[in-house]
Formats: structure tokens, sequence, C-alpha cells
């Protein structure tokens, strides 16, 4: 298997700890991984990604090709159209719908959603309110990537169990929330697949 | 084995901590510092009571590296690329001196300037200073060089510089550890000359670095960072150094069965690039930052073999490479243009909400209002993002503490009001000297010292100033009277415009320091 995921927000969303869990689960199931960060300026408030490829044969490049992507994760929906040159062809979007604005002329949303739409494989999701509905809205990322499992090409009791151990010293009120939170993000998005 | 899942920033610690390491000498700077952090961190790197505190600028992290050197121990300098030219001089004059324990002088290049000025070369720095350099293509290799290098130094008797560029020091990927080495004890150098450089002594050490220069190569050409790969298809042979070795890997199926030459240590061993440069009719070199192989192979008058690189325009110049241009240099095809969805907008990085230099800039901007002529000088940390609208208001960024010296000779030639705005950091960094420079002739120039008791653009190290800005600026001259302290608030708005203005009135040196603290580094203070 070969999944290559770009991950895409606004600096200070919490991309970072999404490829966290996705770094955990599969360094633990011994495959291959790189994952590219980006640290510094554009952490304040700008765009950002992350390229992050796993994969059971050994990896050569830290950068994802054009055209490459498996799979774009994103937490913000303007932000997943920047990456778009890098979807393949039966690639799959899933994002936030939520518009981060902290621009004077961010686009009008419904033209955002549309563009997003247009893509052959997306998956709108309103994380937050998904998330609010577990319990917590800081469980949003995690709403995200449980919409993204089906298209991981890892097993979900992989992001389960780093989930578990992520989490752990927190307590186990906090664990189960967010199995809760990952559980509500792929139920979600398997009812937008078969929609 | 156990594989731990580490930026190559990290791998570099973790190598050196487990090399022998008993010292880390640094000045953050993006892209190296969670280095140093992870050292900090570390339970083995306490336990060992390896020095990890931050230095106040790359050259004193620099020359206190080579003071441990001197005593036999083994020490790490970590540092932005930029922070070389900082560290210069102690960096050229160590190669003279020579080690006594191992140094390694880790330098982080940022081809794209994702955080930076520039995108200088490191590796002109290694040659320019006649010294061994490394550089890893993964983060096994970071590790791994870390970890030898120190045995590399103290074999060769000369600082090692080790060079890595952004993608790789913040790509994260697994690593097997080694053996943790021990650390040395306290010994001085045979020659209790070495370090002193006197002409005399300097020109001996001189002409010993120069002769060495073969043994250097000779190390290379044995270098397990070196490797050669033979190919059956010699029309074109391919150097990959660094990083782009992995770029070239991507695209394995456009190598066609070229020889490959890999090279992760400088100088570069000549018997292997004597071999590709004569066996293949062409050689394609793939370098991350300036033309450096190409440069050397191609010659003065470029009449050697067909050399196709950054210099022909087969690789772009200007910023980092990646796998497309990799491949678009090995196919002959030209890249496809990358198309973004028209509707996606530039998202450039600002001021957090509830920053104290936005409310700074505020009352900056409302007091020159009245001075149409003035001109603000900028410096490098988040304030510089100033520049940018709704702020528009700095003029310059040029290197750290330019900002004072820039409004000095800005007001000399008849600026006013000429006013400098800098960071605390950056102040004790870099500024110091200047603004005693201003003191000396009584420029009338306005300085903004915007404290945010931290470092706060590389994440919130600890700055070295914290605590003695004002009484810094009264020691060097500055009248007390004309260092005001204010808290940068909506709320005190009338009370800064209206110091402002003072101060910019006042003929002379002026010290305003807004001071509250980083709203990100008081959120992780409240998490923990």
């Amino acid at each position: 298997m070969k999944t290559d995921i770009i991950l895409s927000g606004v600096g200070g969303q919490g991309i970072l700890s999404i490829a966290t869990i996705i770094g955990e689960a599969a360094l633990k199931n011994n495959l291959y991984m790189k994952q590219s960060e980006v640290h510094g300026m554009s952490q304040r408030g700008g765009d950002v990604q992350s390229n992050l490829r796993i994969s059971d044969a050994p990896i050569s490049s830290d950068l994802i090709p054009l055209k490459k992507c498996d799979l774009i994760l994103s937490l913000e929906p303007m932000e997943a159209l920047r990456y778009l040159p890098y979807l393949s062809e039966n690639g799959w979007i899933v994002t936030s719908s939520a518009p981060f604005k902290n621009i004077p002329n961010y686009p009008e949303d419904s033209d955002v959603i549309n563009e997003v739409k247009k893509v052959k494989n997306s998956v709108l999701i309103d994380v937050e309110a998904i998330a609010k509905e577990v319990g917590n809205t800081r469980c949003s990322n995690i709403v995200l990537l449980g919409a993204a499992l089906p298209y991981l090409g890892i097993p979900a009791e992989y992001i389960e169990d780093a989930i578990k151990t992520i989490f752990a010293r927190k307590g186990e009120e906090i664990v189960n929330m967010n199995l809760a939170a990952l559980n509500a993000g792929r139920g979600e998005s398997i009812n937008r697949f078969h929609d | 084995m156990q594989k731990l899942l580490l930026l190559a920033d990290e791998a570099i610690a973790l190598g050196a901590i487990d090399g022998g390491l008993s010292g880390v000498y640094a000045y953050p700077g993006t892209p190296s510092t969670e280095i140093t952090e992870f050292i900090q961190m570390n339970r083995d790197a306490q336990a060992r009571g390896i020095h990890s505190r931050w230095c106040t600028n790359e050259k004193t992290a620099m020359e206190a590296a080579v003071g441990m050197s001197f005593a036999g121990k083994r020490s790490l300098v970590c540092m932005k690329h930029v922070g070389l030219n900082v560290a210069a001089d102690p960096f050229m004059n160590s190669a003279i001196t020579g080690v006594n324990g191992g140094v390694l002088v880790l330098s982080a290049d940022d081809p794209s300037m994702h955080s930076s000025q520039n995108e200088q070369d490191s590796r002109y720095y290694a040659k320019f200073a006649l010294i061994p350099s490394l550089e890893p293509s993964n983060q096994q290799e970071a590790y791994d060089m870390a970890y030898y290098g120190f045995e590399l130094s103290e074999k060769l008797g000369r600082p090692i510089l080790l060079r890595i560029t952004t993608r790789l020091a913040h790509s994260r990927s697994g690593v097997v550890r080694k053996e943790m080495m021990s650390q040395n004890k306290t010994s001085f150098p045979n020659n209790p000359k070495q370090f002193i450089l006197l002409p005399a002594i300097a020109k001996k050490n001189y002409a010993d670095l120069l002769a060495s220069q073969s043994k250097y190569v000779d190390n290379s050409e044995n270098s397990p960072f070196n490797t050669y790969y033979d190919g059956d298809n010699k029309k074109r042979g391919i150097i990959a150094c660094g990083v782009t070795y992995n770029y070239l890997m991507e695209n394995k199926e456009l190598i066609n069965g070229s020889p490959i030459l890999k090279i992760g240590q400088y100088p570069l061993p000549r018997k292997q690039v004597e071999r590709i440069m004569t066996e293949c009719e062409s050689i394609l070199v793939i370098e991350e930052g300036y033309p450096l192989i190409e440069e050397m192979l191609k010659g003065f008058l470029g009449k050697s073999l067909k050399i196709n690189g950054k210099l022909d325009g087969t690789l772009p110049r200007q910023g980092e490479l990646n796998p497309d241009s990799v491949a678009s240099a090995l196919s002959g095809k030209k890249a496809e243009p990358v198309v973004i969805p028209e509707i996606v907008r530039m998202r450039p990085p600002a001021l957090c909400q509830g920053c104290g230099h936005r409310d700074m800039y505020e009352a900056l901007n409302a007091v020159l209002k009245q001075y149409p002529e003035a001109k603000v000088f900028g410096d490098i940390g988040c304030y510089t993002l100033g520049a940018l609208p709704p702020y528009g208001a700095i003029s310059s960024c040029l290197d750290m503490g330019a900002s004072i010296t820039m409004a000095k000779g800005a007001s000399d030639a008849g600026v006013f009001p000429a006013v400098a705005v800098i960071g605390d950091s950056t102040f004790t960094h870099s500024g110091i000297t200047g603004l005693l420079d201003a003191v000396n002739e009584n420029a009338n120039i306005t300085v903004v010292i915007s404290d945010n008791l931290t470092t706060a653009m590389t994440g919130g190290q600890d700055s070295a100033g914290t605590g003695k800005l004002e009484a810094i600026c009264e020691g060097i001259g500055v009248k007390k009277e004309h260092i005001r302290v204010l808290v940068p608030l909506k709320k005190n708005f009338e009370e800064m415009t209206s110091v402002i203005k003072e101060e910019i009135e006042y003929q002379g040196v002026s010290v305003i320091i807004p001071r509250r603290e980083c709203l990100q580094t008081l959120k992780r203070k409240k998490k923990q």
C-alpha cells in the first residue's frame, strides 16, 4: 500500500495534531513514513500544509509530486483547493466546510463550497458541529480524521490504537471522547459516500 | 530495533547526544530551532549534564563551542544559514585554530525562503573555511552524521560543518538509534599555542590547514556518505547531493540506467567525480541551493564535458527543488505550470489578534501621521509583519539589529523622524552595539524595543534580555528620562501616543519599551 496525503489549513488550526496520530499509527505497524511540516512564520495565521506519505515500501521524497496525492485532508475549504494541482485523478478531498476568514478578500462562502463540490471525489463536513455533538469542538480535528478513514489506506483500528496511545496520559474520558469524535466523522463520511 | 519518529532536526540532536556531546550552543532560528529544544527536553542529555541554554547570538554560541572544544569536550553549534554570517568571524578562525574536542557546526539553509531573508548556501562557508562538510539526505543519515561527526572532527582536527535544508529539517521519518558513546574528559591541546592566533602562529596553522586538504579529499573518497551507483547508460551521469537524492529516486523510471554519484560529504570525492566525468558523456548535477558543484565541474571557461544543472536552466536557479523539477530535468520535458484554482486567495501570515505588537503599531502609526517625512526601520521577528496591511508601518528589514543602525544612518543623512522598531531578543542579539553607536554620537533617533518577553517568531524561546532591557540601555548611556516603558493595550492608546510624540520631539536617542507578554507563550504557560 501507499498513501500520499496533503494536510492543509490555516496556521494555528492544528493540522500537525492529525499528522501525529497518523504517524504514530504508521510507525507502530511498521509502515514507512515521511512527513514534511511547516514551522516558522506561516504558522502565524498563514496557509500551512504538511505532506504525509505512508507506504509498506521505503519512501524516497519528503514531498509529494504533482498529481500524485491520494487525499487532501483540510481543516479549511479554500485551503483544500490550494493543493488541487497535487491531487491525483482518483484522489479525494475531505475538508471542513467552515471557512476561516482572517483575510479581507475571502471569497463568497458558497463559491468556495461549490468549487470544492466540482472536484470528482470530495467530502465536505461541518466538523465543528459534529464535534460539538460529541462533546467538545476541540475534537474537530479528530472528526475530520474520522471522515478520512475510508481513504487513508490503513485500517481504522490502527488509528484508534494511536488515539488511545497519544491521549492516554490525559485520561480515559478524553480518549473516549476522541474515539467518539473519530467514529462520528467516519459515520458522516460513509453516509455521504452512499448519498 | 525500535524506530523513533523524528524530524531531521531532532535526529541530529539525538545523534549528537549519543555521539558524546557535552554542550550545544545556539540562537533560535528557523529551521534549526528544534535541535536545541530537543536537547533541552531530552532525559539522557539532562542526566549527562549537557549544556543547552540559549545563547545571545550565533557568534557567542560559536565561540563558547570552541571554548568547550579547547577543554577537550564535544560541542555542537546550531543556527540558521544567516546566523552563520553573524558567527562567521569565529567560524572562519576556528578552521585555523582547529579543534581539540570535536566541533559540529550545524547550519540550516532555507531555499525558497520559507522563513528567511535569503537563500545562501552554507556549503560555500565550509569551502571558504577549507573544512569538510556533511549533508544528509534523510533523517537516519542526519542522525548518523551527527553521531559520527565528532569523531571525524577529532580525527581531522577541524570543525565539521553539517548542512541541512528546511525540507529535511522539518520532515519526520523513522530513525534507529545507536549505542551511546561516552563523553570526553577534560583535556587540553597538545600544542599549547594551537588556539593563539597571533600572526606567527596563525601562519603555521594555516599552512597545516592547506597541507591537510588532500587528506580531507581522501577521507571523502572513502566516506560511507559518498556512494557510487554504476549504471550501463553512460550517455548521462547524475550527481545528486543531500535531499535531492530523494527527488531523483522518486523518479526512478526516468533515470534510465545512468550512473549516480550520491554526495553526502565534502570536499568532493575526487576519484568518484573523475570516474563519472570520464565514463559519461554528460553530467546532470542536482543540488539544493547554489550551483556549487556545477560551477566546480564546469570550470571558468565551461569548456569541459557538457554539464547540466542550474546554470543552464535545466533546474531552477531559485527556490528549493522538488520531485517535479527533478523529473523535468531528467526527462527534458518542461514541467507543467502549477494551476491553482482562481478562487484561492493569498493568505499571508499576520500578527496574532490581541498581540502587543499590534497596539504598538497602532499608536506609532497614529503619531507618525503628523510626520509625513517619518521613516520606520524594522527588524527581524514577528513584528516584521508590520510591513503588511493593515499597518504598512516599516520601510526596511535587513538583518538582525539593523533597525537601530539603519535609523542612525538615515538620521545622519537628514531623515526626521527616524524610528527603529526592534524586538527584545533581536535587541540583545545584535542591537546593543548599534545603540551604543547612536548614543556616542547623540543621534536623533527613537528606538522602540517591542518587548514580548520571549523569542516569539521561532516558538517562544527564552530571551537573553528579559528583565534587563532598561538597565542595558541606561548602561550604554541612554538618558534615564528617555527610556519609557509602556503597556501596549488599547486602553493605554492615549498614553502611548503622547509618549511616542514626546520622544520623537526629543533631540537625541530615546528608547520606548512597550512591554506585554507574547500571547502564544502565555497560552502555553496556561496549558501547563
